[in-house]
């Protein structure tokens, strides 16, 4: 036919402008030969669950690969609620790869245990490597660090977002070559302890490319103004401590060095933040689109003071000393604000300790216009409240919402706030990600299953009375990916009567909930497509009746068969052929 | 640097909203589903209950799951493990504490809740250890004491106080030492910084609070019967270094050896630790013999 008049370098030059992977999975269904010249020519892989498929067969299929990046554990990880040990390890993928892509150049992991002889493997197996981004890793230590330092010849970003690093040595700095003058981005801000300074500031100065910086805690504020001094071109900074004596030549040397960085546009870290030095950051902030000031135990009217300042803001992460009336001001001034994270500055305290209420956030949605990432903890809320949110913004495309107290409910009425989250989900249409909190019964499922069509991924804890909730939810939310539970009464009815919709999705999450041992083995028996794990610190399930809940459950489909790094609390349900062939 | 934390609170189990939580779930679990205030297509009735695949739960007898809190060790320890509980508030030893609040919040006992990300939470416990100058010492002063309180609920560093923030003198942050901390018949390791202790006391008070529940569960799985480990919320103490508990602390040296912890001075223990295991006493019989004589349970 006509396709075969268009040769396959042209079909290939075609091709190399997709990049979304949904696009190329759909170009590769066209026809073998489509398959065949896409696969030589993906670059970029990404893979969303480390146990979905094998680096054997990601190899196989895509020779080429120049990016990938994997994500590991599940995101209640973050939480805790994922024992240690259960899994997650790189270091297959890595011995894999470092035969098949020698030419690899990033590496971006996700919630992955990496060890220091994984980071040895990647710093000397790839001779081209330039990126390495590990978002809530662990494993490693500063010797890793020092092996990717010395090694990668053209590293052009180090990124180790809330990993967890063992501090053996601040050394590892120095490892980095004389002839290093590659970097671009260097973000070591989860580090404890101290790196060598002076190794730092001599790499800040060899390297003029460097855009971003994001130091650790333990880099004093006043040698802040000697490394501003040798890159005024960084567009992000993160701060270390921002504490010290209060000093007029300190204070003199910062403002003079944030004067001449006039492409800053994020400003993070601010530990310690002695509220005295803020104003020396003034000068910049009307340029700043990205504010994290999570870290900074600072209240009003200092904190309002620098967030006023900040009027072409787009993201704001905040503690809750911001308070409603500093997200009030907020509303006022900022009005690009696309992103709001409100952290909770006593998590643990049975009453609030600051006057932040479901009044900001609405302050917020009815102020900035552009809204459309919201993650909000606070103490108490009201039906009311999320439906004016609902209506104000529309095009809301997350809602993260945590009332700290699990089964508040609406302060105003008492009741439940399957309302107000029902408003949420009917009027913005748009929503991807979800999570709930607070008093809720099915009918706040009912609502989800009806009118969130595009939802992506729903975080659910401490809410619904029965099965109905979660059946609504399977049945009803058609781009569902991801979903998470902890701590809810759905047992085995919806999970057996909605099977099938699993093999739809990434991943399913539920702990502390009602689902019994014989319908995970249903379940991984039926469905052969999904590893069914059930990870349970009680001993063998086989060893209680039947009928008795399980601890956790980790449902994901799979085209990489079973575990084989299972640790003895994880047991992965038989699937058919495995049972068939023992009798 | 990432500190496994029991999310702290002390007191009582017993607050009103965890009660209702539990009942809420007995009653899902024994009730059949209950049928829906308005219509809805999901059946009420078993039977008619279509599934995806022709799947069918084979129970006989279509017999709910007992509720959670019934008898059976198995099935009764589930609960405790959903709402892994603290231990009591800090010990007299700790001058800042209070008595632990009379209305706990459930939050404050839940595993995981809020959810935020340990970094994070080890962020807000770790700024009160902060160097601070004086001028603003004022300044964050109330902080400091909402930070204290989260502290002690935590139930972390509970020897820790605000006098030893002030006296620093504005110098760098000391250097955490996190080792591994496992112990025998728990799967769950934690990581504790050594560096937030300067006496062998309290690293085994918060060990003590950090594995207590986990004792008493090792306890419950093995003897695999309905003995009800946890008194009154809390869960029967280690007193690891004393010797008179099933279990005892050991670290491995630099030089690989098991010890016992609390032989040498303090500082010469923190030199060589490269991580603490607690085990139990029959099995830690093989070890270098503490100076201490002590009647130990075999």
């Amino acid at each position: 036919m006509a396709y075969s008049l268009i040769p396959e370098e042209v079909l290939e030059h075609v091709f190399s402008f997709l990049s979304s992977d949904r696009d190329r999975n759909s170009v590769s269904s066209v026809c073998k030969s489509w398959y065949e010249i896409e696969r030589w020519c993906r670059r970029r892989i990404f893979i969303g669950n480390c146990y979905s498929v094998s680096a054997e067969m990601v190899t196989r299929r895509f020779p080429e690969v120049r990016e990938v990046e994997i994500k590991g554990k599940p995101h209640f990880a973050d939480f805790n609620l994922v024992p240690e040990g259960w899994g997650g390890y790189v270091k297959p993928w890595i011995r894999v790869m470092s035969g098949a892509y020698p030419l690899l150049e990033e590496m971006k992991l996700k919630r992955m245990v990496v060890t220091d002889e994984c980071l040895d493997l990647i710093s000397r197996s790839f001779n081209n490597f330039k990126v390495l981004v590990l978002t809530s890793c662990e494993g490693f230590t500063t010797h890793g660090l020092a092996s990717i330092a010395a090694n990668c010849r053209n590293l052009r970003e180090l990124d180790l977002r809330e990993s967890e690093v063992e501090d053996l040595s601040g050394h590892w700095l120095s490892h980095f070559p004389d002839n290093c003058t590659s970097l671009v981005s260097l973000n070591i801000s989860c580090l404890g302890s101290e790196v060598s300074f002076s190794a730092l500031e001599r790499l800040v100065t060899r390297c003029p490319n460097l855009r971003t910086l994001r130091l650790n805690r333990a880099v004093p504020l006043d040698k802040l103004p000697n490394l501003l001094q040798r890159a005024p071109q960084l567009v992000e900074l993160g701060t270390g401590a921002c504490s010290a004596e209060i000093r007029s030549d300190i204070f003199s040397n910062l403002t003079e060095a944030f004067l001449a960085c006039k492409k800053l546009r994020a400003l993070s870290g601010f530990w310690d933040v002695v509220p005295a030095y803020l104003p020396a950051m003034y000068p910049v902030c009307s340029g700043i689109t990205s504010l994290n000031l999570s870290y900074a135990i600072v209240q009003s009217p200092d904190l309002g003071k620098l967030v006023s300042q900040c009027i072409n803001l787009q993201r704001l992460w905040v503690l809750d000393y911001i308070e409603d009336t500093g997200l009030e001001a907020l509303s006022l001034s900022c009005k690009d604000l696309q992103e709001l994270r409100v952290f909770p500055s006593d998590p643990f305290g049975a009453e609030p300790n600051v006057s932040l209420t479901e009044k900001g956030l609405v302050s917020v949605s009815e102020g900035c216009p552009k809204l459309q990432s919201v993650l909000y903890f606070c103490h108490q809320m009201s039906n009311a409240a999320l439906i004016t949110i609902a209506k104000n913004r529309p095009n809301l495309i997350r809602f993260r919402l945590c009332i700290i107290e699990p089964h508040a409910p609406d302060y105003l009425t008492l009741g439940p706030l399957d309302t107000g989250f029902g408003a949420i989900v009917e009027n913005c249409k748009e929503l991807r990600r979800l999570s709930l909190s607070g008093l809720l019964t099915d009918r706040v499922f009912e609502y989800i299953g009806t009118h969130a069509k595009k939802l992506e991924m729903l975080s659910i804890a401490f809410a619904g009375d029965s099965d109905l909730g979660l059946h609504h939810v399977l049945s009803g939310c058609e781009s569902l990916r991801k979903l998470e539970i902890r701590d809810c009464p759905f047992g085995d009815k919806a999970l057996l009567a909605n099977a099938a919709k699993l093999e739809t999705m990434r991943s399913l999450w539920m702990s502390s909930c009602s689902v019994s041992f014989g319908a995970c083995k249903l379940l991984g028996k039926k469905l052969p497509g999904l590893n069914v794990e059930v990870i349970d610190e009680r001993g063998h399930p086989g060893s209680r009746p039947e009928s008795c809940p399980v601890e956790k459950l980790y449902i994901y489909r799979t085209v990489g068969g079973q575990r084989v790094d299972t640790p003895d609390f994880v047991w992965t349900m038989e699937k058919e052929e495995e049972v068939l062939l023992t009798e | 640097m990432r500190d496994t934390v029991h999310f702290g609170g002390g007191g009582a189990v017993n607050s009103g909203g965890s009660m209702s939580a539990l009942s809420r779930e007995e009653n899902a679990a024994t009730a059949a589903i209950s049928s829906s205030e308005d219509s809805s297509s999901y059946p009420d009735d078993d039977s008619e209950l279509e599934l995806g695949l022709g799947l069918s739960l084979g129970r006989g007898g279509g017999k709910p799951p007992p509720p959670p809190a019934a008898a059976g060790g198995g099935v009764g320890s589930w609960d405790q493990y959903a709402r892994i509980l603290t231990a009591k508030a800090p010990s007299s030893s700790s001058s800042s504490s209070s008595s632990p609040p009379a209305h706990s919040a459930v939050s404050s006992q839940v595993r995981g809740w809020p959810p935020i990300a340990t970094h994070r939470i080890n962020s807000l416990v770790n700024h009160t250890k902060s160097p601070i100058t004086e001028e603003s010492a004022s300044n964050v002063d109330n902080k400091r004491k909402n930070m204290t309180v989260a502290m002690d609920k935590i139930n972390y560093r509970s020897s820790y106080t605000i006098k030893n923030v002030s006296s620093e003198r504005g110098t760098t942050l000391k250097k955490s030492l996190f080792v591994k901390v496992n112990m025998d018949g728990v799967s769950i390791g934690r990581k504790i910084n050594l560096h937030a202790h300067n006496c062998y006391e309290t690293l085994g008070q918060t060990l003590d609070h950090m594995f207590t529940l986990d004792a008493s569960a090792c306890a419950t799985r093995r003897s695999n019967v309905e003995e009800q480990v946890v008194i009154g919320g809390r869960g029967r103490h280690m007193r690891l270094l004393d010797g008179s508990s099933d279990f005892v602390l050991t670290y491995e040296d630099k030089d690989g050896d098991w010890m016992l912890v609390g032989d040498v001075p303090w500082e010469m223990f923190l030199s060589s630790v490269r991580r603490l295991r607690i085990r139990r006493t029959a099995d830690a019989n093989g070890l270098a013999p503490r100076s201490r004589g002590m009647n130990r349970e075999c």
